[in-house]
């Protein structure tokens, strides 16, 4: 009798329907491999990219799903190291969205390099001094540590599980789980903070500068926080996303009342530390360079007053309070407009102390910088996305990605 | 990244980060390297000609 | 890190260029590009992406007719020493793969091509924009690449360039005296090409430590100062001018706030 390759006792969408679809997203995918090539190929010059502009679009896309990433690893130290039981009905499908984020990572960083073929030199010659060393190492390692955690699960198909060595695999992997997912938090508590260390450090630029502890910037530890307060809302986002589309129950509703709860609780603390630290720079960072706060945020037709109030205030403190306030969470479209905010805040924070950085001039006779990306990098930061897509679909559809699946759906 | 990669120093910054890389690398290799053995060992313990259906 | 080889004392190499004899005429620039081997394109009008070493700045004085003045500043790389003085220079601190250096003897920044891996971290870390990347290949008219320098290397697409205080005529200078059997250059042995190709001797070269050395002394006057001093860079280009509005726009001052305190401040914190 052969296996079928579907776990046991879910429904899935016929073959020609996840065909069909499959080629829907196979064709964007194609469409950013396309300019993946064009980019290695012909070189950087395919970018919307200058001498202003050092870090653009890309560093943004980086720095953000690595962010929205951080969902796996809080979600891995909540369930391995503090032992939330509840949190058993989605961690999977954290590590498989953390997956596909540090993935798509290291695949930007790639084409973000002048010389991909020397990309290995960030590890053999290794500057320690510098964030970005710390970014690119524990980048690797955290990665290394998530196909891990990704592994077992692949191997709970039905076909692979038949292979007796693999099925012992997958059970002695979950054996030792919490000593990777340790690892895995170690890892990503510096990787975090390198990111937000790689703009934290730089004291030729007022805008991103900061003071802070011993070698680390205050937005290294911000940036760790804050990933870990808005990868949850990332996962839970997703979730909900998936159940939209599956027309299914996925995941126990305890899972997400506890993740919204402890997402909440964090980005609120999170908000606090951010204001205070903006307030500091503000007041006596960037004076101390001659710099006062309106003309970070004047002069240009981008960047006004109201990207730091978006970004504190609209999708930072309004979905913290949302997340911690018990009745308010209950409602699963309120739940999810938090979400959506807390998201968008994170990506606004990335994107400002990435292009923001850039733009801003710092000799008085200098204007504005302002940056345009072109169709290849656009495509190549579309091409996560629809991997994303691809990968998530191959996991619902053959691996037992949610474990109460058949009891959240008990008709089918 | 290696002691014989001629910008190596001895000094603080390379031993706590090089420190930090190896011990992390260190568990996942070894771990790694357990749930293999240990996979291979309990495979060779399981009854021959049965095609291994294990049970949690 | 470089080790200081033990015949040879600490120099600190550094520019002092006379902003009130500078015409724009941009000489500098063009003996830069000769000198150095850095590529241009047949169409270089993109001046956000076209590769130089040094590129003059013009400012004025933001008043109407009659009252306009100008100025021309140029900018090389600054060769900053960094905060503390330690050669913890922005760029330098950030480069992942040690391909941009501190040379402690001679206070040299230098940037290591075939290193580099075009990350650009350096880029977005210099407050001068200092850096160059090499978006392209370079390509030199076919009869051109018979007057390439020798002694410096082309550079490749996808890495990062800039200026080196002609390091390599450096490098030429200290060799003729090792075999003649000196420890010390005279100041007129290693200057940059851009130095020597300033028709009115705006640009002035040498070892910032050696009171024998005009910079010296320049570097001490009281029209002298850097670009951006508030950064805490430590550049070793000085400017010198004799127009408070053209130090006011070298940094950046809040309302109210005069050039001459802010940096009386700066010295006495430095010296305590």
């Amino acid at each position: 009798m052969t296996t079928p390759a579907i776990p046991e006792g879910v429904k899935r969408c016929s073959t020609r329907q996840f065909t069909l679809w499959l080629a829907v997203v196979g064709a964007v995918l194609l469409w950013g491999v396309y300019a993946m090539f064009l980019i290695w190929y012909k070189g950087l010059n395919q970018t919307g990219m200058n001498d202003a502009y050092g870090f653009a679009l890309w560093i943004w896309a980086d720095l953000a799903v690595i962010a929205l990433g951080g969902g796996a690893f809080f979600s891995g130290f909540l369930t391995y190291i503090i032992g939330k039981k509840e949190l058993k009905s989605i961690i999977n499908y954290a590590v498989i969205i953390g997956f596909i984020c540090y993935s798509s990572a290291l695949l930007i960083l790639a084409l973000d390099i002048g010389q991909p073929l020397r990309g290995w030199f960030i590890f053999w010659h290794a500057n320690v001094h510098s964030m970005l060393t710390e970014v690119a190492f524990c980048l690797s390692c955290y990665f290394a540590v998530l196909t891990i955690e990704f592994i077992p699960l692949v191997l709970e198909n039905p076909k692979l599980d038949r292979i007796p060595f693999l099925h012992h695999l997958s059970h002695n992997m979950h054996e030792v789980m919490a000593v990777f997912a340790a690892t895995g938090v170690f890892l990503s508590f510096f990787h975090q903070g390198s990111l937000g260390g790689v703009a934290g450090v730089l004291y030729g630029r007022p805008f991103a500068f900061r003071e802070g502890l011993l070698i680390w910037p205050w937005t290294f530890f911000l940036f760790t926080w804050s990933a870990a307060a808005v990868g949850p809302c990332f996962t839970m986002l997703v979730t909900w996303l998936t159940e939209k589309i599956t027309q299914k129950k996925l995941v126990r509703p305890e899972a997400f009342e506890l993740l919204a709860k402890i997402s909440g609780w964090m980005l609120l603390t999170y908000m606090i530390a951010k204001i205070a630290d903006t307030w500091y720079w503000a007041a006596v960072t960037a004076p101390a360079r001659g710099f006062s706060l309106m003309e970070f945020y004047s002069n240009n037709p981008i960047y006004g007053i109201w990207i730091l109030i978006a970004e504190l205030v609209i999708c930072g403190i309004v979905p913290a309070l949302i997340l911690i306030t018990p009745k308010w969470r209950e409602n699963k479209n309120l739940l999810v407009t938090a979400a959506i905010l807390a998201v968008l805040g994170v990506c606004i924070n990335r994107w400002v102390m990435v292009l923001q950085v850039m733009a801003a001039p710092l000799l008085p006779f200098q204007d504005w910088y302002m940056y345009m990306p072109t169709w290849q990098e656009v495509a190549t930061t579309i091409l996560p996305v629809a991997y994303g897509a691809i990968l998530i679909s191959l996991a619902y559809r053959y691996l037992p990605v949610f474990p109460h699946e058949k009891e959240l759906n008990p008709g089918q | 990244m290696f002691p014989f990669s001629f910008e190596w120093v001895w000094d603080i910054s390379h031993l706590v980060f090089m420190g930090g890389l190896w011990y992390a690398l260190s568990i996942i290799g070894a771990g790694m390297t357990y749930c293999v053995i240990k996979s291979l060992i309990d495979t060779a313990a399981d009854e021959p000609g049965e095609g291994g259906h294990g049970h949690h | 890190m470089a080790q200081q080889p033990q015949h040879t004392k600490t120099k600190r190499y550094g520019m002092v260029i006379d902003l009130d004899k500078c015409t724009g005429c941009g000489a500098c620039m063009v003996a830069c590009y000769a000198e150095n081997n850095v590529p241009f394109r047949q169409d270089d009008s993109d001046k956000m992406r076209s590769l130089n070493w040094i590129r003059v700045m013009k400012v004025d004085n933001g008043k109407a007719f009659p009252d306009t003045e100008v100025c021309y500043i140029p900018m090389p790389c600054m060769q900053c020493d960094g905060q503390h003085m330690q050669g913890h220079s922005p760029c330098v601190s950030v480069c992942p793969a040690v391909a941009t250096d501190y040379d402690y003897p001679t206070g040299i920044v230098s940037q290591i091509y075939t290193r580099c891996f075009g990350c650009r971290y350096c880029m977005a870390a210099c407050p001068y924009h200092a850096r160059k990347f090499n978006w392209w290949d370079p390509k030199w008219p076919a009869d051109m690449e018979k007057y390439l320098n020798p002694d410096v290397s082309a550079r490749m697409r996808g890495v990062v360039e800039k200026c080196s205080f002609c390091y390599h005529r450096y490098q030429k200078a200290r060799d003729k005296a090792y075999v003649e059997g000196r420890d010390e250059l005279h100041e007129d042995e290693y200057q940059t090409a851009c130095t020597q190709a300033c028709p009115t001797n705006a640009i002035t070269f040498g070892d910032l430590y050696n009171p024998e050395h005009a910079v010296h002394s320049l570097s001490r006057s009281k029209n002298a100062f850097r670009l951006l001093e508030r950064l805490n860079t430590n550049p070793k280009v000085y400017y010198l001018s004799s127009k408070s509005w053209v130090r006011r726009v070298a940094d950046n001052y809040l309302e109210g706030e005069n050039p001459e305190q802010v940096a009386k401040a700066r010295k006495a914190a430095a010296t305590h």
